[in-house]
């Protein structure tokens, strides 16, 4: 019965228009922000966006896999505050113990990333033994995370970290004045800070480390067993038990991964602004990257999505934001343009549910 | 916990008959709230009087309306995003509105009165586009409240340019604030307005306004749900939404008419909000969502659809709001209620799994 | 003879496949007619045109010698056709009483002026239908959730009996039932047929078909192959008629 009904979408470009809408939508936006916004169309902005966007792209790329498993994790956005929080906290005892700086980054990051696993690992134990659906699960993580952050850090940014931090999570790999310098990894140091903004900054350290996890991860999902088995649980949990995958660990397994990239950018995010924050209600990290994920053509129903696909939801949705923002408009609309392009996404996949 | 075993001869050497499962199924709700009153009526100093009670009470208004809300959405299988943020809007909307129509000249009760009404009927249409997007175009529940989760956040910013909405006359504060008698030393009893006194003397202020306002509403809601042809069919679309479409019922109208009443109800809470704290702001509602929803669930309703009542809900709102009450009193910082809310939330949902109640 | 119900030359396509192909059929009062062939025969497709989850392209379906417009499902109940879904379409978290009014509940004014469910009016009347079939449930308070499979397929049956049908149509009413409830539920068949009510059966179990079938009509690609009095007929003939080694059209 459902034989394609021909016409544009069985031609070529038909079919990938709609099959990839989302990258064409932000193609047309950058065209149309170039022409409205002044500074939009530049390398610093666009390296910018995508810098800021760093911990948006982890955690959409953790949803991603939750999202095509046919589930959603909603505690990841209060995972990453819990995750910054202590890591500050714990740099902050280390500090005081003596330790030297380098130490202090490394141990106290690598301490809370493998604490991160285990709020994924509760949720999904949560979700397989006692059947509490990922919603609630996760909800209740959701609450438990934010209250220990607020806890942790009594309401407050925790201060007094390294500099390193922040120069290194800000840091580029390439600085340069046209036609007097050039400088790999920092800028000179007899270059005064108050002048920095005239220099050329170029290649942030956070775009390779981006590309770097994003790539592994769309490997993962594409290439390896353990992406196969993901699609093969949302697809059909009948079907994924019947042929003998070991649902349930799969399942922890794939809560514990969206944990664990919460918790990277938990870290990531104590790189980029120099403090530990928690986070706010009002973020809604975790909507927002579910919202991405969408936007990219996955389903809620679960079996269908793909890591790039997530990467370009959230770019869509920052561009749109800069790109707003630099045309003049009140950064208002983004929330209702966020709004209106789920709403589409969603109507689209209704509409051509043969697609990918 | 002793929900340890899945299968199922251990748990029913564990807990007996499946009759006594479906017993603490259906009670360990109000147990676990009794209990907690109870622990903080003797752990915190000035917990167990009346004053504590009418506060629980009144700060809890938003969080009962909107958990009602929430569970008619719930009992279809739904679930309602955006509850939070038409709040935030309708506490801005409302003031706008009365301050509009008290610049053009109209007495302060009657600004009241048609200010908020226009309020409640604006407020309908955040649900009917919900309600239109799930029912019609078949858009998740989840993505088509998030979206206007989004929308109502940006209308309300842009109508308030990220201040507060303010300039509500005295009469909303007086109301919002008020209680239906007080009582004065000297056997003073004034009803509505606050009886003179010198500075520093005690006056008992007995049953707030907007609690008795709220208690009507979430009665007629109850009544709604449970004794409405309306309510009736909503359970069987929560139930077996194909069976309900064979049936007769008018599926989509329903869903339409479920999600324009949850937009009603928050709106209703967003307009309370505008009386009691006397300005509005966008994100008003925003960390209500997560008491409100697990209200619901802790009061036993099911994820899935289909179950849910309007007085287990307000159980689990009560469970909420002692807890919230109890901790602040007793000065513990309270992000231990979030710490708590969470945990509770998971421990009702495996409790609703392991020892359902035989009845809806 | 008279039928109740009556389909001629129904037609029903699905983009460029005829589900359906000019099927006429019939059925009479108090008698079944088994609907029988193998799978994608377009038994199922028939059976939702009749009940008006489908419109036919072409064809026309009548009741009592006329013709009516099935439209909707609504239409459907409205002209006295009851179907019966394999998932028997009941609402779980529900009682038996409010199963059986779903989508026609029985209201009542209370204090006056408030109208409200009816639902001791509605149990007695459950008890009532359930009662003239013979039927035994434990407590009608009790959710469909709790009943055993057997039961359910009789509540559903109760539902359609109750509202007056004229037509009655059933999925494969015994599949999902152990031994002891499918004679149970043939048993109500037969009591219905009794009744003097309509009974189109859809099933795959041989024995129920020439256990409580008067007729029956077999499809094949969408198009009805043959028809036989079940007396008249023998198990090896109609299998032959289902996978097509009979001449087709003999009818």
């Amino acid at each position: 019965m459902s034989d394609d009904s021909g016409g544009f979408l069985a031609t070529g470009l038909g079919r990938s228009l709609a099959n990839n809408w989302a990258a064409f939508f932000l193609l047309l936006m950058l065209v149309v922000f170039s022409m409205t916004g002044q500074n939009f169309l530049s390398i610093v902005n666009f390296q910018n966006v995508v810098h800021l966007q760093t911990v948006p792209l982890l955690l959409a790329a953790a949803e991603t896999f939750v999202i095509i498993s046919g589930g959603i994790d909603l505690s990841i956005g209060f995972v990453m505050g819990l995750v910054s929080v202590s890591a500050a906290r714990l740099m902050q005892a280390f500090l005081a113990s003596g330790l030297p700086v380098g130490w202090v980054i490394v141990l106290a990051s690598g301490i809370v990333l493998v604490g991160s696993l285990i709020p994924g690992l509760i949720n999904g134990i949560i979700i397989t033994r006692f059947k509490v659906p990922p919603f609630i699960a996760t909800m209740g993580m959701w609450g438990i995370a934010n209250g220990l952050a607020l806890k942790l850090c009594q309401g407050f940014p925790v201060a007094g970290l390294p500099d390193a931090l922040p120069e290194m999570g800000n840091g580029y790999f390439l600085y340069a004045l046209p036609g007097q310098f050039m400088s790999l990894f920092g800028k000179p140091s007899w270059f005064p800070d108050a002048r920095v903004r005239e220099l050329w900054r170029l290649i942030p350290f956070s775009l390779p480390f981006i590309l770097a996890i994003l790539a592994v991860l769309a490997f993962a999902l594409k290439r390896k067993r353990f992406g196969r088995h993901t699609y093969a649980i949302g697809g059909s949990m009948d079907a994924a038990v019947r042929s003998g995958i070991d649902v349930d660990r799969h399942v922890i397994k794939i809560y514990t991964l969206s944990s664990f990239l919460a918790g990277i950018a938990g870290v990531f995010n104590i790189f980029q602004t120099g403090i530990g924050n928690y986070t706010t209600f009002s973020a809604m990290y975790e909507l927002f990257a579910v919202a991405a994920v969408i936007i990219g053509g996955a389903s809620l129903s679960g079996g269908k999505g793909r890591v790039w696909s997530s990467a370009v939801g959230v770019l869509v949705l920052a561009f749109l934001e800069n790109g707003l923002a630099i045309s003049g408009v009140q950064p208002f609309y983004r929330y209702i343009a966020v709004g209106v392009l789920l709403v589409i996404a969603v109507v689209i996949d209704k509409l051509f549910p043969n697609l990918r | 916990m002793n929900t340890q075993d899945t299968g199922t001869l251990p748990r029913k050497a564990l807990l007996g008959s499946g009759a006594l499962r479906a017993f603490i199924g259906g009670r360990w709700v109000i147990a676990f709230l009794l209990l907690e009153t109870a622990y903080f009526c003797f752990r915190t100093e000035g917990f167990a009087n009346l004053n504590s009670a009418q506060i629980l009470l009144f700060y809890g208004v938003q969080v009962f309306l909107l958990a009602v809300a929430e569970l008619f959405v719930i009992v279809t299988g739904g679930i309602d995003l955006s509850v939070g943020y038409v709040l935030g809007f309708a506490s801005i909307v409302s003031i706008k509105l009365i301050v509009f129509l008290g610049n053009a000249g109209l007495p302060a009760p009657l600004a009241l009165l048609l200010g908020g009404a226009i309020t409640l009927v604006i407020g309908l249409v955040p649900g009917l586009i919900n309600g239109w997007l799930v029912a019609y175009l078949g858009v998740p529940p989840f993505i088509a409240t998030f979206s206007m989760l989004g929308v109502c956040h940006g209308v309300s910013e842009l109508l308030i340019n990220g201040i507060y909405a303010m300039g509500l006359p005295q009469l909303a504060a007086d109301i919002g604030n008020g209680h239906f008698f007080y009582l004065a030393p000297g056997g003073i009893v004034s009803f509505f307005t606050r009886p003179e006194v010198e500075r520093g003397v005690q006056v008992l202020e007995v049953i707030p306004i907007i609690v008795v306002v709220t208690a009507i509403v979430v009665g007629v809601f109850a009544f709604v749900l449970r004794r409405s042809r309306f309510g009736r069919h909503i359970y069987a679309i929560g139930g077996n939404s194909d069976a309900a479409v064979r049936a007769g019922i008018p599926v989509k109208r329903r869903l339409l008419g479920v999600y324009a009443l949850s937009s009603f109800l928050a709106s209703l809470a967003g307009v309370v909000y505008a009386f009691m704290y006397v300005s509005g702001k966008a994100d008003a509602g925003a960390s209500i969502l997560l008491d409100a929803i697990a209200a619901v669930m802790i009061g036993g309703a099911s994820m899935f659809g289909g179950t849910g009542t309007v007085g287990r809900t307000m159980v689990g709102a009560l469970i909420i709001a002692v807890l919230e009450l109890g901790l602040r009193m007793s000065g513990t910082p309270t992000f231990n209620k979030y710490i708590l809310v969470g945990a509770i939330l998971i421990f009702a949902v495996v409790m609703e799994r392991y020892m359902p109640e035989s009845r809806k | 003879m008279e039928y109740v119900l009556e389909t001629r030359d129904i037609v029903k396509r699905f983009g460029g496949l005829t589900a359906v192909d000019r099927v006429s059929i019939g059925v009479e009062a108090g008698e079944v007619l088994a609907l029988l062939g193998d799978n994608g025969a377009g038994k199922s497709t028939l059976i939702k045109l009749i009940s008006g989850v489908y419109r036919p392209d072409e064809g026309e379906i009548l009741m009592g010698g006329k013709t009516v417009r099935i439209e909707s499902p609504i239409d459907a109940l409205a002209a006295g056709i009851e179907t019966i879904y394999q998932d028997l379409a009941l609402a779980e978290n529900l009682d038996v009483g409010a199963n059986i009014f779903l989508g026609r509940e029985r209201m009542k004014r209370s204090l006056g002026v408030l109208k409200v469910l009816d639902d001791p009016s509605m149990a007695l009347e459950a008890q009532k239908v359930l009662d003239r079939l013979d039927i035994h449930i434990p407590s009608l308070k009790s959710t469909i959730k709790t009943l055993s499979g057997g039961q359910r397929q009789a509540v559903a049956i109760s539902r359609s009996i109750y509202w007056d049908a004229k037509v009655l149509i059933m999925d494969e009413p015994t599949a999902a039932l152990g031994i002891a409830e499918q004679r149970k539920v043939l048993n109500l068949v037969r009591t219905l047929k009794d009744q003097g009510i309509a009974i189109i059966i859809i099933s795959h179990q041989m024995y129920d078909v020439f256990e409580v079938a008067d007729r029956l009509a077999v499809m094949r690609r969408g198009v009805k192959v043959g028809e036989r009095v079940v007396k008249d007929t023998s198990p090896d003939e109609v299998v032959g008629l289902i996978v097509g080694s009979e001449t087709v059209g003999k009818h």
